[in-house]
């Protein structure tokens, strides 16, 4: 069976297309402004990349802050469900997901079957996502790939405010003006976010493995600061900013929408006839 | 086929009438020679309402709440409050809507704001502490002003000495109402006020303590709209009535009837904080997969007096008829004012610890059968968002899935329907593994 998950977040969209459980293509791109436009453009690729037409594909399982926009998707699935399922199709030894992308970072606490246990999300804040990594390296004149590699150099670690995207790059211009190293600065931002998403992390306990996906988890500067932070190894898979969208193909592969699940019938004691 | 019957409360129109009649109460009292008093929702308003004549009250929270419940006038408030005063966002949203209200001189029911005659205001937390000063400060600086300490300590802890220290201040109140306003307390009016203020206390407890049936009788939206009314006057003869005469013996019969708040109850779910007002729809949201909110500490405490007995079960604090006292005179009666609302307030034990709210909020959700906690993570009142990670640690080891989604109690600006929307949409169907029942 031939199954898509695509993964439509603030930022970008992911695409993976699958066939019994193995990867046939993947494909990612930009969000822009018209999200179905961009989620059906991309399809198309993708499909084109796999050597497929439209009715090849059995399932599409959408999820994604933007899930709901695909209008072709068979069903949708909340964003840290397709990260859990994801994830353990990778790393069956994961039971922490932090997943840090342009504009949420969260933390799942998952079962060895993948089921979402308890989540924390960086609610209505810049300072702990991608989009802060974007607007410091704009302050630092630095592309991000370079900011990751310069970071890896820094041998010292300078405090930095992650409380406010805002104050932070007005923290980053005063630190270029005290005529700190690049790649000081460079490591101060990514040990702020990584202060920030460790603190996330910690809401829902962290158990090993703890495994670490989305964009932001392309940042080798980044996640040797949440490794420092956290005080532990972290796990990132091949390409994990497209875990999500593998596991929605996962979910789609699995029939997720058509299981039944049974309502919780709760036997507990009733209340004493005539106790006030 | 619903697994429940449902029905609308028959004492609801009532409930609306009183609240209506109140802001209409207070809006016209000097229309008729009445007077108008500012002050805290949490407890005393036995006292003013004992003065000679005509007196009508205006409880900062619930007002504060009702233009919460309008996404657009909150906006309107908190930025006039802040543009004008200059104060943090952080601040109490309801405080923060209150002073905006004056500075607009717009009366949220309609109208220009109506100042008050006098102030009688107890600190109950820092924001009520300053929160009348600065009222006061906006409207000219010259209303009387008086206020009390009730930080006395946990219930547990409450004897004579804490007693004779809320008491000994409530006197000297009485000296200031009688001189600020030229009347006198009339200590009948005060007994049967303490009277009225122990029966809607308790019989709001014990209406809560009915919500432990399955199928809930009650859901916590309709219970936001039952409580207010003593947020506003607890110690009002119709208000006791209410409660005791109408709302309890309705709750009783429909837990007879087996008659559900939610038809398709499958989940039963804690609550902790003030709700985002403007946003109740959330609770209907959550209907949708058969969740009905059934307790929270601020629902069951805010006006309800409760204890712990013997057995270590949260239970209805008794009325004074269950207790077998009659009220002799005016001290007797302030005295039993401040015991019951020492002893009987749950809501103030937090600011004791997390310790006390932990064990409150766990017997809760045993007694009240609970499977799950959503706890509002509320951005507008550190008073009642004090310990409420602690809390979700505590309910957790209890067995229990929680979730918590940020917000404000009257703030629209930090609350995202949408986003909350998805949460809860993952926590049910991930966690709890729940389908829609109802759509």
């Amino acid at each position: 069976m031939i199954s898509a998950g695509i993964d439509v977040g603030g930022k970008n969209v992911h695409i993976v297309i699958t066939k019994n459980g193995t990867i046939l293509a993947k494909m990612g791109g930009p969000t822009g402004i018209n999200k179905a436009e961009a989620a059906e453009k991309l399809y198309a690729e993708a499909l084109k990349k796999a050597g497929l037409k439209r009715e090849d594909v059995t399932r599409v399982v959408a999820t994604g802050s933007s899930g709901p926009r695909v209008a072709f998707a068979n069903g949708v699935i909340p964003d840290a469900a397709a990260d859990a399922r994801g994830v353990i199709k990778l790393i069956p030894s994961a039971r922490t997901i932090i997943d840090v992308g342009g504009e949420e970072g969260r933390a799942i606490k998952i079962s060895p079957e993948g089921k979402v246990l308890d989540f924390a999300i960086n609610e209505r804040c810049a300072a702990g996502t991608g989009t802060f990594v974007d607007t410091m390296s704009r302050a630092l004149e630095v592309p991000v790939e370079e900011m990751a590699k310069l970071s890896l150099k820094s041998t010292q670690s300078i405090p930095m405010n992650a409380q406010c995207a805002v104050f932070g790059e007005s923290e980053v211009v005063s630190l270029i003006h005290q005529k700190t190293s690049k790649q000081d600065i460079a490591r101060a931002v990514h040990d702020a976010i990584a202060g920030r998403i460790g603190s996330v992390a910690r809401i829902v306990g962290l158990e090993k493995d703890v495994v670490m996906i989305g964009g932001v988890a392309k940042n080798p500067g980044f996640v040797e600061s949440l490794k420092r932070d956290l005080g532990m190894e972290v796990k990132v898979p091949d390409d994990p900013d497209f875990v999500g969208a593998l596991g929605a193909a996962t979910a789609a592969a699995a029939g997720v929408l058509e299981e039944k699940v049974q309502a919780k019938v709760v036997e507990k004691e009733t209340i004493e006839e005539g106790k006030a | 086929m619903a697994k429940y019957k449902i029905k609308g409360l028959d004492c609801w129109n009532r409930a609306k009438e009183l609240r209506a009649r109140y802001y209409k109460d207070y809006q016209e009292a000097h229309q008729r020679g009445a007077l108008r008093w500012e002050g805290g929702a949490w407890s005393f308003d036995a006292i003013p309402q004992a003065l000679e004549g005509e007196v009508h009250g205006l409880t900062e929270e619930p007002y504060g709440a009702s233009i919460g419940a309008d996404p657009a006038l909150q906006v309107r408030y908190q930025e006039a409050a802040e543009g004008k005063w200059g104060c943090a966002r952080d601040l109490c949203a309801y405080l923060r809507n209150y002073w905006g209200s004056i500075v607009l001189n717009e009366f949220a029911f309609g109208g220009e704001w109506p100042k008050a005659d006098f102030i009688f205001q107890n600190h109950i937390c820092c924001t009520h502490a300053k929160w009348l000063q600065v009222a006061d400060e906006i409207e000219g600086g010259d209303i009387p002003y008086f206020c009390f300490d009730v930080g006395a300590g946990a219930y547990d802890k409450i004897g004579e000495r804490q007693i004779n220290y809320v008491v000994e201040q409530l006197q000297d109140g009485i000296d200031f109402l009688e001189k600020a306003t030229k009347r006198k307390i009339v200590d009948e009016k005060l007994i049967q006020n303490v009277q009225n203020t122990y029966d809607s206390c308790c019989y709001w407890a014990k209406t809560c303590e009915l919500n432990q049936a399955i199928p809930a009788p009650l859901d916590e939206k309709t219970m936001f709209s039952l409580y207010v009314l003593g947020t506003l006057e607890k110690s009002h003869k119709d208000i006791a009535d209410f409660y005791k005469n109408r709302l309890y013996p309705e709750v009783k019969d429909r837990v007879a009837n087996k008659i559900a708040a939610v038809a398709d109850e499958q989940c039963r779910v804690l609550g902790d904080s003030q709700p985002p007002w403007g946003f109740l729809s959330i609770f209907r949201y959550l209907e949708k997969y058969g969740i009905v909110s059934v307790a929270s500490l601020y629902t069951f405490s805010l006006i309800g007096w409760w204890k712990i007995d013997k057995a270590g079960k949260l239970v209805p604090y008794p009325t004074l008829e269950e207790q077998g006292i009659t009220i002799k005179d005016r001290d007797h009666a302030l005295r039993l004012l401040a015991e019951g609302e020492l002893k009987g307030k749950l809501m103030w034990a937090p600011f004791y610890g997390a310790k006390y709210k932990n064990d409150i909020v766990a017997k809760i959700a045993k007694q009240w059968k609970c499977d799950a906690s959503i706890i509002h993570l509320n951005r507008g009142c550190e008073g009642t968002a004090q310990h409420q990670m602690e809390m979700k640690i505590a309910v957790q080891k209890l067995g229990l899935p929680v979730m918590t989604f940020e917000g404000n109690m009257a703030d629209e600006r930090e609350f995202d329907e949408g986003r909350t929307k998805r949460f809860i949409d993952l926590f049910v169907t991930e966690t709890l593994g729940l389908k829609k029942v109802a759509e």
